[in-house]
């Protein structure tokens, strides 16, 4: 399994996607060696790990990310951090036997052909998101583009993380659909961190007693997750309901340009940036919130409003996520209708049955939800691939 | 004494709210008025259900009745069908009067604006009642002696108060839990009431038309009226078997292609050939027989789901908001005498707003066994909110404190 993170030590929902998966795969008695290109303590004896190079995921995401590659390579040029893990792959797949290899993400798709070259061993793609969901619905970079596009044609399978990658896929590299399987996401709730007494947002907890709403966003500040549509919905709703505050949590490149949009907005009294968090910080976000908003652009899959209803607060998500294919029990809108996004926020906000309804339908289907059906599936593909040898 | 076919037949299509958005509140009020494009508007719903139910049902109905000197039926028809009728389809709406001119086709009386009423104004729901009569007597010149309360929601306190009013009969569900040892297919009368008779549904029959005719994995599919008319004849120690089910089920529940028409214009005659059976309609057949025994039903029973309870409507919190918040206005909405604002209040109190906003088949992703205008049933009570967020508005606009 190539993967380019693992929690604790991820930036974003693939390393979590990545770890879950495994877990379960590993109760259904698949050997796991997890290939990782940094070095870090994992709570994982369900597999092995290995790390390509002796850095600190902190130094090394400052060399490259997943998420923004376009940021750290060159227009023609890999990093040396890629070359690295490819050819610690290509090692490791040369002295070792396995049965099938298992990529995730652009970043590993190189050194998956490479070991499928030197192995001939059937090679499935995990896209999680592709180059043109990360740039925001704009192409993105062409060097990526060209990995996805090669990777993906070489391949013998490809799993899509939702309805929606599946068809981006077939529309921006031409992949066959039926070459293509869909794997949704999920969560298992015991593997979620529980919240404690005290929220660590004490001023928000004090204006939520003087009757306060608070709606949250968590994610990173990109044009891919829309908050600047958020914002503009944000207004209306204020205008509404003026005890209305928006905590927006994460960090990204439009962070500064969200803040001015606040105040040329007039609403930065009522909008909150509580910048990056993990751990405590993070959770709280979601349970000192009245609604959870992930109003992307575009979201391979989107893991958050599950999280959030595993913290007790449902969503408003955009049509345009893949978990918007699963869940039910949530909000949705396009992501473009900043006026419906408004309308249902104030609706929910001001209808205490409606959210006592959603929260707990809502609850009840993520306790349905588990990675092991999703295990199952992948599972499924890896017996298609083996010629039916269990692995 | 004859075996009778009491078959009674339930008109309705309420007014469906807009997409109705909190920026409309206290700027436009028109919470109907749906945009042309949208297929679940309320004008494109009656032209699409006219044309797939109404208009052949109608016809199918009226050569049968034309053909077949013994064939009768009951029928109810909403008010909010009715004025939609007048509005978009007034020959539709002809068609149903050519019907009960007849004189072979009773109309049953209900609440003008099919609400549940009863259960949260007595006052408001004696209003709509007589409205409903009033238009009855206006379109189709016959008065109501039997009366149906929505989705045939009934309980004791309802039987006490039609006998009351003067009617002569109500229907029910004839549900097993109510009728222990005793079967649906006599007449009863309810505890604690002086005249009143009650026709209980058969709704094992009645729903393998309604539900399971066309279902292709039903066991009995595909069902013929030889195989139907001798279920009816296997019902021992029976009198009558009451067949009480949606109109809509000929042609909108129930498609052409399913057969459904056939097999009414076959059922019909066939079922006249023995000289022992006739059909009745509800008032001729609670002339016709003794009732047969007491029944209790303290609680209220309706005719849907496998609960037979309110639940579909009043099952959840937002559900129970939303029905309270709108009879929470009742006196000050009334005091106005404003008749627009009334008569937008009552398109509100429609069960069908109500049954929108249900989780219990949206949770089981059953989508078909769920029809609504809406994605969900969340957005069903957001438009619903904001549309009486407006009535709240239009009250404080004429000076009244809400």
């Amino acid at each position: 399994m190539l993967g380019w993170e693992l929690p604790p030590h991820n930036s974003g929902g693939l390393g979590v996607a990545c770890y879950q998966l495994c877990k379960s795969l590993a109760k259904n008695d698949v050997d796991i060696d997890f290939i990782l290109p940094y070095q870090a303590e994992h709570k994982s004896d369900f597999m092995k790990v290995h790390s390509t190079k002796p850095v600190t995921f902190d130094e090394f995401v400052k060399q490259l990310n997943v998420y923004d590659g376009s940021k750290y390579i060159g227009k023609h040029e890999l990093t040396s951090e890629q070359l690295d893990y490819e050819n610690f792959v290509v090692d490791k797949i040369i002295n070792q036997k396995f049965d099938i290899i298992h990529a995730h993400d652009w970043l590993t798709f190189r050194a998956g052909l490479k070991a499928k070259q030197v192995s001939n061993l059937p090679l499935i793609l995990h896209v999680h998101s592709i180059e043109s969901d990360r740039a925001g619905g704009k192409p993105g970079h062409p060097m990526i583009r060209d990995i996805e596009a090669m990777s993906m044609q070489l391949a013998d399978r490809i799993i899509a993380v939702s309805e929606r990658t599946k068809n981006s896929i077939h529309q921006d590299y031409g992949i066959p659909l039926d070459k293509i399987s869909v794997v949704h996401n999920s969560v298992d709730i015991d593997e979620l961190e529980p919240l404690d007494d005290n929220n660590i947002y004490e001023y928000i907890s004090t204006l939520k007693t003087k009757g306060y709403k608070v709606v949250t966003n968590v994610g990173r500040l990109t044009i891919q997750k829309n908050i600047t549509g958020l914002l503009y919905a944000a207004r209306d709703v204020i205008a509404k309901m003026p005890k209305t505050i928006f905590l927006i949590v994460g960090s990204g490149d439009q962070y500064y340009e969200l803040i001015e949009l606040s105040a040329q907005l007039g609403i930065l009294g009522n909008v909150i940036f509580a910048g990056f968090q993990r751990g405590k910080a993070w959770r709280d976000a979601f349970d000192i919130a009245d609604l959870f908003v992930m109003p992307s652009v575009s979201e391979p899959f989107g893991i958050t409003p599950l999280e959030a209803i595993n913290y007790g607060v449902p969503s408003l998500i955009s049509y345009q996520s893949g978990v918007s294919e699963v869940f039910r029990n949530c909000l949705k809108v396009n992501f473009w209708d900043k006026n419906e996004m408004a309308n249902q926020i104030v609706g929910f906000l001001m209808s205490e049955g409606l959210a006592l309804t959603m929260k707990i339908n809502a609850e009840e289907e993520l306790r349905k939800m588990s990675w092991n059906d999703s295990a199952k599936k992948v599972l499924k593909e890896y017996e298609n691939h083996t010629s039916g040898v269990k692995i | 004494m004859k075996k009778t076919l009491n078959l009674y037949l339930h008109a309705h299509q309420p007014y469906r709210v807009r997409n109705y958005s909190i920026f409309d509140v206290a700027v436009n009020h028109n919470y109907f008025d749906w945009p042309e494009t949208e297929a679940n508007g309320n004008q494109r719903v009656i032209d699409k259900v006219s044309a797939k139910s109404y208009i052949p049902t109608n016809k199918m109905l009226a050569n049968l009745l034309n053909e077949n000197p013994d064939f009768k039926l009951s029928l109810s028809i909403t008010g909010t069908l009715i004025t939609q009728l007048e509005k978009w389809s007034p020959e539709v709406l002809q068609s149903f009067v050519d019907l009960v001119a007849t004189g072979k086709v009773e109309i049953v009386g209900e609440t003008y604006h099919h609400s549940l009423a009863f259960f949260y104004s007595l006052e408001e729901f004696e209003i709509q009642v007589q409205m409903h009569k009033e238009l009855i007597e206006r379109v189709f010149h016959q008065t109501p002696k039997v009366f149906r309360n929505t989705e045939l929601a009934y309980n004791n306190d309802l039987a006490k108060w039609a006998d009351i009013k003067g009617y002569k009969g109500i229907l029910a569900e004839g549900w097993d839990k109510i009728l222990e040892w005793r079967n649906a297919n006599h007449l009863y009368k309810p505890v604690k009431t002086e005249n009143i008779k009650l026709l209980l549904k058969n709704y094992k029959l009645s729903d393998d038309l309604a539900f399971r005719f066309g279902d292709k994995n039903w066991n009995e599919y595909p069902l013929n009226t030889d195989k139907y008319i001798h279920w009816i004849n296997e019902t021992q120690d029976s009198e009558m078997i009451n067949l009480f089910m949606d109109y809509e089920t000929f042609g909108e529940h129930q498609w052409e292609d399913s057969g459904i028409f056939d097999f009414m214009e076959t059922l019909i005659p066939k079922w006249l050939e023995d000289e022992n059976h006739t059909f009745m309609t509800v008032s001729e057949a609670i002339d016709n027989y003794e009732a047969k025994g007491e029944i209790d039903m303290p609680e209220t029973i309706t005719w849907a789901d496998t609960e037979r309870d309110l639940s579909a409507w009043l099952g959840n919190a937002m559900q129970q908001e939303a029905i309270k918040s709108v009879y929470s206005l009742s006196g000050k909405i009334l005091d106005t005498n404003d008749w627009a604002l009334i008569e937008d209040w009552r398109k509100l109190q429609t069960s069908d707003h109500f049954y929108y906003m249900c989780t219990k088949y949206f949770n089981d992703g059953d989508i078909h066994a769920y029809f609504s205008p809406y994605k969900t049933p969340y957005e069903a009570t957001i438009n619903f909110m904001n549309a009486w967020q407006d009535l709240k508005y239009r009250l404080i606009e004429k000076g009244v404190e809400v």
